[in-house]
C-alpha cells in the first residue's frame, strides 16, 4: 500500500459522513419543498447524528452493539475499496457483509417489529443481490476485468451506452438500498404504525447514530457504483450520480409503499430481465 | 458539550402516546406536522418509537388501565429526556378529573416537564411547549430540570 493509497483512505473516512451526511441533508429538504413544506435545515443530519451519539447507551444485549460497529466497518471498508478502485465483486460481497451484520444485530433481540423488520431486509437483499451480480458481469464483459480501476482507464466512452438497461436495474437497486418508497419496506420510515421502526426498533442512542453514519457511507458507495457507468472523469461520474439521487427523491415523493412480495417480484422480473436482456445484447454484437 | 447541547435543541424527536384522550388534541398534534405548520423545520420529527424519542407527548389523563403503558413507554426512553402534557385533561384530568377509572393529570405517574392547557391546545402552544421543554436540555437550565 502507497502513502497515495493510505491518503485516499483517510480522505474517504474522514470526507465519506460529511458528503454523505449533506446529502441526507438535502434529501429532507427537497422531500419538505416537494411535499409543500420549508423543511429542516441542511445540517439536520448532524445535528441529529450529535443528539443521538450524546443519548444514554441502551443495549439490550453485547452482540446487537457489535454487530452494528461490524455493519459500520464493513461499509466503510467496502466504500474504501471503491476508492482504492479494487475489484468490484469484493466489493459487492464485502457490502453484503455488511448488510447481513444489521440482520443479525435485529435477529439478535426479542422484538417482533425488530425482527419483522429483519425478515423483510433479508427478502430486500434478496431481490437487489442477484442485479447487483449481473451489472457485475455486465462490467467484465465490456472491460475484461472486475477492476473498477480498468473501468476508469480501459474504456473509450462510458459504460451506459453500452449497459443502459443495466443502469436502470441499477436505479432500482440504489432505491432499494436507500430505503425509500416504493421500497420503504425493512425500515418503515413512513409507516409507524405498520412495524414501529422495523430492522431499527430496538437500536437506540449511539448505536442508532452509528447506524445512520454507516448510512451515509452506503449512500456515498451505491452512488459510486452509478457513477462508474459515466466513469470518462470523476466530475462526469459525480455529476451522474448526483443526477440519480435526485430522482430518487422524487421517485419516493410520487410513489406509494408497496408491499414485500410486490418487490421480489417486480424487482426480479424487471431488473432481472433488463440485465439479461442487456448481458445478451453484448455477446450478440461482440 | 456547547455543539451537543446545540444538537440537542435542534433536533427533538417527538413520541406521541394517546393516554385516553378524545382525539381533539391528537388531531391537534398531528396538524403540526402539516404544512402549515410544518415542524421538521425545527428538526422534530414524530418517531412511532420511545426508544428513539428525547420528547413524550401525552394527551388525555392518566388511568389505572393505561398508567402501566405510559410508565413503561417513559422508562424505555434513553437520558436526556422531557415530557410535555397537552391539553386539559393532561395537565389534570380536566373533564373526566373525578372519573372512578381516572387518576387525574398525566403527572400522577409520569414527572412533567411542560403543561400545555387548552380543549383543546392549539398547534402554536403545542410547539411553544415543545420549544418550552427543549429549554430544559440547555445545561444552564439542566439542573432545575433534574429536580
Amino acid at each position: 500500500m502507497t502513502t497515495n493509497d493510505l491518503l485516499t483512505v483517510i480522505v474517504t473516512i474522514v470526507l465519506g459522513p460529511l458528503v454523505g451526511g449533506f446529502l441526507f441533508g438535502v434529501d429532507r429538504r427537497l422531500t419538505a419543498r416537494l411535499q409543500g413544506r420549508y423543511g429542516p435545515p441542511l445540517a439536520q443530519p448532524f445535528y441529529d447524528f450529535l443528539k443521538l451519539w450524546s443519548k444514554s447507551r441502551i443495549v439490550v444485549n453485547q452482540s446487537q452493539m457489535m454487530y452494528v460497529y461490524g455493519y459500520l466497518a464493513f461499509t466503510i471498508t467496502a466504500l474504501c475499496l471503491m476508492a482504492l478502485r479494487q475489484d468490484l465483486l469484493i466489493i459487492i460481497f464485502v457490502l453484503a457483509f455488511g448488510g447481513i451484520s444489521l440482520i443479525m444485530g435485529a435477529f439478535s433481540v426479542k422484538s417482533p417489529y425488530s425482527n419483522f423488520g429483519a425478515q423483510r431486509e433479508i427478502l430486500q437483499m434478496v431481490a437487489y443481490e442477484p442485479i447487483l451480480m449481473l451489472a457485475a458481469v455486465a462490467i467484465y464483459l465490456k472491460t475484461g476485468s472486475f477492476m473498477v480501476s480498468d473501468i476508469f482507464s480501459k474504456l473509450q466512452q462510458p459504460l451506459l451506452f453500452s449497459l443502459p438497461l443495466i443502469f436502470v436495474a441499477l436505479l432500482i437497486i440504489l432505491t432499494i438500498k436507500m430505503r425509500k418508497s416504493p421500497f420503504d419496506i425493512s425500515a418503515s420510515t413512513h409507516a409507524h404504525q405498520e412495524i414501529v421502526r422495523g430492522i431499527y426498533t430496538e437500536y437506540s442512542g449511539p448505536y442508532l447514530a452509528l447506524i445512520e453514519l454507516t448510512h451515509w457511507y452506503e449512500l456515498l458507495l451505491v452512488l459510486g457504483i452509478i457513477g462508474l457507468f459515466w466513469a470518462t472523469s470523476i466530475w462526469a461520474a459525480a455529476a451522474i450520480a448526483l443526477a440519480a439521487f435526485l430522482l430518487e427523491i422524487v421517485v419516493d415523493n410520487i410513489e406509494a409503499r408497496m408491499t414485500w412480495s410486490w418487490m421480489i417480484k417486480f424487482v426480479w422480473s424487471t431488473g432481472i430481465t433488463l440485465s439479461v436482456v442487456n448481458i445478451a445484447v453484448l455477446y450478440l454484437l461482440r | 458539550m456547547g455543539l451537543i447541547n446545540t444538537a440537542r435543541m435542534k433536533s427533538p424527536w417527538i413520541l406521541h402516546y394517546d393516554c385516553g384522550s378524545c382525539n381533539g388534541c391528537d388531531i391537534e398534534i398531528l396538524a403540526c406536522l402539516t404544512p402549515l405548520y410544518d415542524v421538521e423545520r425545527f428538526g422534530i420529527v414524530n418517531v412511532g418509537n420511545p426508544k428513539h424519542a428525547d420528547v413524550l407527548v401525552v394527551t388525555g389523563p392518566a388511568n389505572r388501565r393505561n398508567q402501566r403503558v405510559l410508565r413503561n413507554l417513559y422508562d424505555q426512553m434513553p437520558e436526556p429526556k422531557a415530557v410535555i402534557a397537552v391539553g386539559t385533561c393532561a395537565c389534570s384530568g380536566g373533564v373526566f378529573h373525578n372519573c372512578y377509572n381516572v387518576m387525574g393529570g398525566v403527572d400522577k405517574v409520569v414527572p412533567v416537564n411542560v403543561y400545555v392547557p387548552g380543549c383543546a391546545a392549539k398547534p402554536e402552544a403545542i410547539i411553544d411547549g415543545v420549544v418550552k421543554a427543549l429549554a430544559l436540555f440547555a445545561p444552564a437550565n439542566g439542573k432545575e430540570a433534574a429536580k
